[in-house]
């Protein structure tokens, strides 16, 4: 097979957005796929998820939101199928069923798959931010009778041992879990580190429009202050339902969820909770109405008339949150790490990881026609929704042309 | 506010600007981090102790304070003791306090907010059931730690509530005493 001018690896949104990209600029290129297009939302999702971005944030490429419900939240299989008409109206070269086992550089990229092996001058790593859960070391200790899964792995309460559960972590996905187990009449416990902490709605609109709309999401990567505390912020806090509930430490202990600190080790068999639970939460609290107040002053600035200010009351923290655990004699059956994601690029050979395992880049460029899309805050922070793939896509496509030999400039 | 701003305006006595130069530079000589700190301890008479720290290894290399210091540490009279300095307990709660405080000061210069006075107030709440070994559940340590602050600077409420905040999440003594530790005690 001749020289490709690029191998995009990973076919989600990211991967796509760059096809599309490199096709509107006349570009060869090839997108490789183990799975399924969008094959994440088919394999790593539980069976509830619903997305926590409203529709109009997760138009998929050249596919943006044209329903009746902008501000509806779609469950993961509607996204599936949005991706299946995105592929398919795009024309993106696809090869499915093919996963790339490395890349190295010999003259050029190799691209060795299950299938052939491929050679390009360029190379765009999508294979997504989210492929492995951040399991702590400590996890090794846990007594062997105890299951531990990841939310890439649970799928419903049901399957899991017709014990309590303990949920390590409070973004997202561990909010969501919890919930879902609280809800499913399981005892549930929450530990809870640095966290974060959103309204579902205020002033009468939804969260992410008024973040919007206060430009939250639109400083550029190279503009801000401290680029790698950026990128390790937690996910959002929140949720889609068509209720728009909000999602936060004081609605699951509604629920009956007990909090506890952050997960710190495991001694004799015993689980060790940090004495921080007071502060994280304080934090947490202070951040939201730091935000809050930026978007006050937006709607003063730009004279919306919208309904008055409603703060939610602070963090409920229990007096002497619980400190130890016994798991095997308090009747912990589970327990979910919900303690982040992070990328799996153990297939590229290349010299391009900094101490702690990353890729280097410049707001996607690693060098040399390599480049990265889909990590958290690549360009900006609307790179980590689904939407703002198109935008990096386009700026990486532009860089990704300059630098082909001259054959391929369309 | 951008900490060149920060650092023109605020008078808090940190400088803030070797602290971000230290952080860079750690960046890329993730080594030089690995600090260990040490303190010699000899018994005086008693629960009398008498311990000198001087001497610590950082930045790759031997460091030193630039003279020895001594911190000494008693029991007191209800204690059968002879009070002739504080409890370990206390210098311990001292400790999480100076932390936190100076934690206070160098997160406020970042800021950019001047500071006119901080004080810290700490409680330790103990059942000495534990120590003496009357009651196996009662363990020997805190069963609660309680710090108030008393800040006065130009900042609103919530900016000081935010600075308090930011000082913890930064702490080495609030880490030590929220989290476990391995600790392995050997003899010579
Ligand atoms: C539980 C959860 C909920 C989320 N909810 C939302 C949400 O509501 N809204 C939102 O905007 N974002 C959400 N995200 C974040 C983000 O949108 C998703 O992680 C998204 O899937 C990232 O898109 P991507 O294209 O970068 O990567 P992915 O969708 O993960 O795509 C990567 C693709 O690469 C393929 N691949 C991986 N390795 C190889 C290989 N070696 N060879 C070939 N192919 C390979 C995978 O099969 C996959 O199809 C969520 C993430 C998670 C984990």
């Amino acid at each position: 097979m001749p020289r490709l001018s690029t191998v995009i690896i990973g076919a989600g949104h990211s991967g796509l957005a760059m096809s599309r990209a490199l096709a509107g600029r006349g570009i060869d290129h090839l997108v490789l796929e183990r799975g399924q297009v969008g094959n994440s939302w088919r394999t790593e999702r539980w069976d509830s998820l619903r997305l926590l971005t409203p529709n109009w944030m997760n138009g998929l490429p050249g596919l943006p939101y044209a329903g009746a419900d902008p501000d509806g939240f779609p469950p993961a299989a509607t996204l599936v199928r949005d991706f299946e008409s995105c592929a398919a109206m795009n024309g993106a070269p696809l090869r499915t069923e093919t996963r790339v086992l490395s890349v190295t550089w010999e003259a050029g990229y190799k691209v060795r798959t299950d299938q052939e092996t491929l050679s390009s001058d360029s190379i765009v790593v999508a294979t997504g931010a989210c492929a492995l859960p951040n399991i702590p070391a400590f996890a090794d200790d846990l007594p062997a009778g105890i299951a531990q899964i990841s939310p890439i792995t649970y799928r419903r309460p049901d399957d899991l041992p017709p014990d309590g559960v303990l949920v390590v972590g409070a973004s997202a996905s561990g909010l969501q879990i919890a919930r879902e187990l609280a809800l499913a009449g399981r005892r549930t416990i929450l530990a809870v580190g640095s966290h974060l902490r959103l309204p579902r709605r205020y002033r009468g609109a939804d969260i992410l429009t008024w973040m919007h709309r206060a430009g939250v999401f639109d400083t550029p990567y190279d503009q801000v202050d401290d680029i790698e505390r950026v990128r390790r912020t937690p996910s959002l806090p929140l949720m889609g339902s068509d209720t728009h509930e909000t999602l936060d430490l004081n609605a699951l202990q509604d629920l009956g969820v007990e909090i506890v600190g952050r997960f710190a080790a495991i001694a004799e068999g015993k689980a060790q909770f940090s004495g921080s639970l007071a502060n994280f939460c304080a934090s947490a609290d202070l951040k939201m109405n730091r935000l809050l107040d930026a978007v006050d002053r937006r709607i003063e600035a730009d004279g919306l008339q919208v309904p008055d200010a409603e703060r939610s009351a602070p963090t409920r923290v229990p007096d002497a949150p619980r400190l130890t655990l016994d798991l095997a004699r308090s009747g912990i059956g589970t327990l979910v790490w919900a303690t982040g994601y992070r990328p799996d690029h153990h297939w590229l050979h290349l010299p391009v990881f900094d101490r702690k395992g990353r890729i280097r880049h410049d707001g996607g460029v690693i060098g040399d026609g390599l480049y990265v899309m889909g990590l958290p805050y690549l360009r900006s922070r609307h790179s980590t929704h689904i939407a703002g793939a198109t935008a990096d896509a386009e700026a990486l496509a532009g860089h990704l042309a300059e630098r082909l030999p001259r054959r391929h400039a369309a | 506010m951008n900490v060149e701003n920060a650092l023109k305006t605020a008078r808090n006595g940190v400088n803030t600007e070797a602290l971000m130069g230290a952080r860079a530079a750690l960046a890329e000589t993730p080594a030089a981090g690995q600090f260990t700190w040490r303190a010699e301890c000899d018994w005086v008479h008693g629960t009398h102790s008498r311990s000198t720290v001087q001497g610590f290894f950082g930045l790759g290399a031997e460091q030193s304070h630039t003279r020895a210091f001594t911190v000494e540490a008693d029991h007191p009279p209800q204690f059968a003791a002879a009070d002739n300095a504080a409890t370990p307990v206390e210098i311990v709660l001292s400790a999480l306090a100076s932390c936190l405080t100076a934690g206070v000061a160098a997160v406020a210069q970042h800021r950019g907010i001047q500071l006119r006075s901080v004080k810290a107030n700490v409680e330790g709440d103990m059942d000495i059931a534990g120590i003496l070994g009357v009651d196996a559940d009662v363990r020997n340590g805190f069963s609660a730690i309680r710090v108030s602050f008393d800040v006065d600077a130009d900042a609103t409420g919530d900016e000081i509530a935010a600075l308090v905040a930011q000082s913890q999440k930064r702490s080495a003594v609030f880490d030590i005493v929220t989290n476990p530790s391995n600790v392995k005690v050997t003899v010579a």
